[in-house]
């Protein structure tokens, strides 16, 4: 089984954002990128996968500072072929853009299945799995969270809000958006990432150009405004609760 | 015996057998004699499927591939108190335990709580995953100033002040009394600040070797940077580090704990401490400062100093005391031994405190602080029982 899985990078929330000078992209002073987590179960299940079913998993992710230590990670955890797209991506997130370049590379490689991660904190354009399947023509199923293959056929979990869950059957070659892996992405010492980078080679195609068509045009951004709304309610227990359930009434909760 | 046939791995077995020679005194497991003292004294060996002395019993017969599909071992919180009753000087807690940890790190069996852990260390240099760049911000409004060895560039100290110590915002307080009590004794030293990362000890016990190496060789070429005469810090798994472990990688400088480098000059500290304290304190020996190095008396004679204090011992004190739980991973498995074991050795430990009607229980690692405070407040005896560290309790007697 050809199993595909496109990923990228994403702004690590532990270092805190801020806006550049021109007001319409992030300050990339101190960012540090870490994979999408959704896209590191994507990873999760595509190696999950071969393991069931055998076959091949690459893993193709666009160029970004740290990538390449990213995709020798995956290659520590048993993908097979990792594949760097390069070219000029620009600063802001356009996964139009995006989508058509990873539709150009996957639709010559005749995948049975593609993996992406459900969704990003820094989509601004929808997710780019619904975007790649639209352009590589194949169906789309995303919130899955667990996936069997039976020859040409693959058998869904998907998740929907309230803790509903349909087991649905689709066509390959389809794109699946992963939001969990069926089990957690698995731990690989760095004794053995250390040997990927020693044994693994990281294939580069260069995306000549993009098309943003679609995509989003940044006019500003803002910081969050702080909002003073908190009251401190002061008193005995009896007045600090009777004081919540007037509030409660007021606000015409019961 | 068709069984037993299946379940043997010949291989296997006898190549990791022949891997723990490598261990300084590694050799010695040969000389088992199988008396069992190792499972009888460790906290959890009643609850492990293979404890350490069922271990080599299972080695012996090239049956270890059987543990490896087990995961009690992560039970085990590396506290050296089979090491160190071993009649035979079997380096169990350096050589079995940990390598067998890294067996199943090496197999992907790794609890998902202490994953968290690695990769924190791994990206972030802490493992509690806050920003590098914040590591020197607990030591940020503290009059005089501390001082920042990339400003410096040379002090006659290096103080390597450590992941909780940086990050966990009860255990800065310990860090800030340091600050003062070096001050104090007009002590020229310097930080790393962002430059520091994680000693890695208690990762390398929890099986991530490579990991520990890669944290290791970035704080050894942050030392290179500066000039000075030797590293203090307030973790005994630092202190531990990088008195035993660090040479071993070529970084090698003296190290003191700060019990050892204040008992140096307790002249000097003597009249000092000034305020009285009427309570009766008991001290709780930390695995990596008693069991592993040796230094129990010199965390006494610091708290003798405050006046008033009564020192009084557990009923498991200095060689024997009880493990916190903390340590070889134990930090971060807390939720998997609770789901094995409904005990925690922090609860024990916070009993024999009361045991003794203690009005303080004085501790010297940074692990003990959040682990003792939360035990105590589990037990409702143990309402009025104050969890302190040595630093703070002299800081406050300034």
């Amino acid at each position: 089984m050809n199993i595909i899985v496109a990923i990228k990078l994403v702004p690590d929330l532990v270092e805190e954002l801020s806006i550049d000078a021109d007001g319409t992209a992030l300050d990339t002073t101190w960012m540090r990128l870490i994979i999408n987590e959704f896209d590191d179960h994507a990873i999760e299940q595509g190696i999950l996968l071969k393991e069931s079913n055998g076959g091949q998993v690459t893993v193709i992710a666009p160029d970004a500072e740290g990538i390449d230590d990213m995709l020798f990670t995956a290659a520590a955890k048993g993908v097979d072929r990792v594949i760097k797209l390069t070219g000029n991506f620009g600063t802001t997130t356009n996964n139009h853009a995006l989508g058509r370049a990873l539709a150009a590379v996957i639709d010559t490689m005749q995948p049975d299945i593609v993996l992406t991660g459900v969704q990003a904190h820094n989509d601004l354009d929808g997710p780019t799995g619904p975007l790649l399947a639209e352009f590589i023509k194949r169906p789309y199923v995303g919130y899955v969270a667990g996936v069997k293959v039976d020859g040409g056929k693959a058998q869904i979990r998907k998740e929907y809000p309230g803790g509903l869950v349909a087991d649905m059957e689709v066509t390959l070659p389809a794109v699946l958006g992963i939001q969990a892996a069926e089990k957690p992405p698995r731990y690989v010492p760095i004794s053995k990432v250390r040997q990927a980078m020693k044994t693994t080679t990281i294939e580069e195609q260069e995306i000549q150009e993009l098309t943003p068509e679609g995509g989003p045009t940044i006019s500003r951004m803002f910081q969050p405004e702080a909002a003073e709304r908190a009251t401190m309610i002061e008193g005995s227990e009896d007045e600090i609760a009777s004081r919540i359930v007037a509030i409660l009434k007021e606000q015409g909760v019961f | 015996m068709a069984n037993s046939k299946i379940t043997q791995d010949i291989e296997m077995s006898k190549s990791f057998f022949q891997s723990l020679f490598e261990v300084s005194e590694g050799e010695r497991i040969k000389n088992c004699i199988q008396c069992a003292s190792c499972s009888g004294v460790c906290p959890f060996g009643h609850l492990m499927v293979f404890p350490p002395g069922n271990m080599i019993a299972h080695l012996r017969a090239d049956m270890f591939n059987k543990l490896l599909a087990t995961d009690t071992i992560w039970l085990c919180i590396s506290c050296y108190a089979c090491t160190q009753i071993c009649p035979q000087k079997i380096p169990i807690t350096a050589g079995l335990m940990t390598r067998t940890k890294e067996e199943l790190v090496l197999a992907g069996n790794v609890p998902s709580e202490l994953q968290q852990a690695f990769e924190n260390s791994q990206r972030y240099g802490n493992v509690m995953g806050q920003s590098p760049r914040k590591r020197g911000e607990w030591a940020e409004g503290i009059e005089p100033k501390i001082p920042l060895m990339i400003n410096k560039k040379s002090a006659e100290v290096l103080w390597f002040v450590g992941d909780y110590p940086s990050y966990h915002p009860r255990v800065a307080s310990t860090s800030r009394s340091f600050a003062k009590l070096l001050s104090v004794l007009g002590i020229d030293y310097g930080i790393l600040g962002p430059e520091e990362v994680s000693d890695g000890d208690s990762q390398r016990l929890a099986g991530e070797k490579g990991l520990f190496e890669m944290l290791a060789d970035k704080n050894g070429k942050a030392f290179a940077k500066y000039e000075f005469s030797k590293i203090i810090t307030t973790d005994p798994h630092s202190y531990n580090a990088l008195k035993n472990v660090y040479p071993e990688l070529g970084i090698s400088y003296p190290v003191q704990h700060y019990s050892q480098f204040l008992s140096e000059r307790i002249d000097q500290l003597k009249p000092l401490i000034k305020q009285e304290l009427k309570a009766r304190i008991t001290y709780h020996d930390p695995c990596y400062l008693g069991r592993v190095n040796n230094v129990y008396e010199e965390p006494r004679n610091l708290l003798t100093l405050i006046p008033g204090v009564e020192l009084v011992e557990m009923v498991h004190n200095h060689g024997s005391s009880l493990c916190c739980g903390g340590g070889g991973g134990g930090m971060w498995l807390d939720g998997f031994q609770w789901e094995k074991a409904h005990a925690r050795t922090s609860e024990w430990r916070i009993n024999e405190a009361l045991q003794v009607e203690a009005d303080v229980l004085a501790i010297a690692c940074p692990y003990e602080a959040p682990r003792f405070e939360d035990a105590a407040k589990m037990n409702p005896k143990a309402a009025k029982l104050v969890v302190k560290d040595i630093l703070e309790l002299l800081a406050e007697a300034l």
